[in-house]
């Protein structure tokens, strides 16, 4: 049995739902906080952190029942989980296989992190704008001020 | 509309093409001749700080179009001290003008206010950003004493981590092929996402300590003003400020051509005496502000400046 395989099994397999693999070790909650999953009222979820992973050097995995996340949602993840992989699952097998795209903007996800930037004044209502100015490595600017943003500043001003 | 927001809206052609423009324009600029190019057009003047020169100059060139100008007035006075929101003050002078000129402490502001009106902003500063009409007077200004705006070594002095008009200018600099050097204190230096974006354009830039070693080859020295508020006490604000002082007998070994720039307010770090020698633009530098955004207007707003200026304008007085 591999690793994978291993790792998969820890926790029992989900009947319909969504399954979130190779998220990077230890930012399971932060995607959990992202998709808005995890309050009183949310779906069941596993959660599985930390565990080998031959892409990553360790990786979480999300199991969450009875809830099909769309693109849309999954896209939010560009910015903790570019190499993120997504089953949904129908019945006990997978029946289909997403991946999350790091468009050219990421809009209302995050606030920019420079203190003195317009959109700092939580009143103002125009949408919070990042842009992707480089892939690899990864370069986020603000759409307003232009400053270059760090993920872990952006991982703190989540919306 | 997206206006003037950083020089990146504009092409090396369309600069070129605006100081073209603002040269032809120099007798409307000076009063001698009226051209109302821009009759019937309002200017919203939106200053959320101070200025003198950039909302003056704002306010001379649309009136000598023959154009009118209203005026946010003072910030005190306005709806934004009792807790309206940008968008919201945009909305209504987008409303009552054709083009808004626009000063703001918040960065990012002018690209905020362009997203969230129909007519054109020229951002006159904000933050710490940018302020790319003051970057037009400035080639303009380098333009007119040099013929050319390339190849060119070009001294940026003084404080260039908060001075937003150094970050603009050097920007349009290395897009002309002008060597830049950075002369400033440490803990003034050029921010480094600035430097990033210069060098990533493929632009030859140096950081130095010691501006005085740089003037025997500069063609221009633009200095800013260090201000004492950046600095933990007096002492360490008189030991850093007097390294960026230019006297008259600093310029002996100076290249015949080499011009001096400041954006103004001046304090002290250009002594007066250097106000007489060949090499001070500063004060036409100031008046320059007027003929670059009288051609700014005209070119956002889709007006022609005439080949023939002289024939299309009648004589004052």
């Amino acid at each position: 049995m591999s690793a994978n395989e291993q790792s998969m099994r820890r926790v029992t397999a989900i009947r319909n739902g969504t399954v979130i693999d190779h998220v990077p070790g230890g930012m399971s909650l932060t995607v959990l906080k992202m998709l808005g999953i995890g309050g009183v009222m949310s779906n069941p979820v596993s959660l599985l952190m930390n565990v080998p992973s031959k892409k990553l050097v360790s990786k979480d995995i999300i199991k969450v029942e009875d809830r099909e996340l769309n693109q849309n949602e999954l896209d939010r993840l560009a910015l903790v989980a570019p190499d993120a992989s997504i089953s949904i699952i129908r019945a006990y097998s997978v029946a289909e296989k997403l991946t999350i795209n790091l468009s050219e903007e990421i809009t209302n996800v995050a606030r920019c992190s420079f203190s003195n930037c317009i959109t700092s004044n939580s009143r103002e209502p125009l949408p919070h704008r990042l842009l992707i100015v480089a892939r690899d490595p990864l370069e986020i600017r603000c759409h307003y001020c232009g400053k270059l943003q760090e993920i872990n500043d952006l991982v703190e001003r989540l919306i | 509309m997206p206006g003037l927001i950083t020089m990146e809206d504009l092409t090396n052609e369309e600069i070129i093409s605006i100081l073209d423009d603002a040269e032809r324009l120099l007798p409307i600029a000076c009063g001698e001749r009226y051209l109302p190019l821009l009759r019937g057009r309002i200017l919203g003047n939106l200053f959320f700080e101070p200025s003198t020169r950039t909302r003056m100059s704002f306010e001379t060139a649309m009136k000598r179009l023959g154009g009118d100008v209203i005026n946010l007035g003072d910030v005190k006075n306005s709806s934004v001290v009792k807790g309206e929101t940008l968008y919201d003050t945009i909305q209504m002078i987008d409303g009552y003008s054709d083009i808004i000129a626009m000063r703001h402490p918040r960065q990012g502001a002018a690209q905020y206010a362009a997203d969230a009106c129909k007519v054109p902003i020229l951002n006159g500063g904000d933050g710490a950003g940018h302020h790319p009409t003051q970057t037009m007077l400035d080639l303009f200004t380098i333009r007119q004493a040099h013929g050319t705006l390339e190849n060119l070594r070009v001294v940026l002095a003084g404080d260039l981590r908060y001075g937003r008009t150094v970050h603009s200018l050097s920007h349009a600099l290395v897009r002309f092929g002008c060597k830049v050097i950075f002369a400033s204190p440490k803990s003034l230096s050029m921010p480094t996402e600035i430097i990033a974006d210069i060098v990533n354009q493929g632009g030859d830039v140096e950081e130095t300590e010691d501006l005085l070693s740089e003037i025997n080859q500069a063609d221009v020295i633009y200095m800013t003003r260090i201000q004492k508020e950046r600095f933990p006490d007096e002492d360490e604000y008189l030991k850093v400020a007097d390294a960026y002082k230019l006297h008259a007998r600093d310029l002996d070994d100076a290249k015949s051509e080499m011009i001096i720039m400041h954006p103004l307010p001046r304090v002290e770090e250009i002594h007066p005496s250097v106000d007489k020698t060949r090499y001070a633009r500063y004060f036409e530098q100031a008046f320059n502000g007027v003929v670059t955004r009288m051609s700014l207007m005209c070119w956002l707003l889709g007006v022609g400046v005439p080949e023939d200026v002289i024939a299309a304008s009648e004589v004052i007085g």
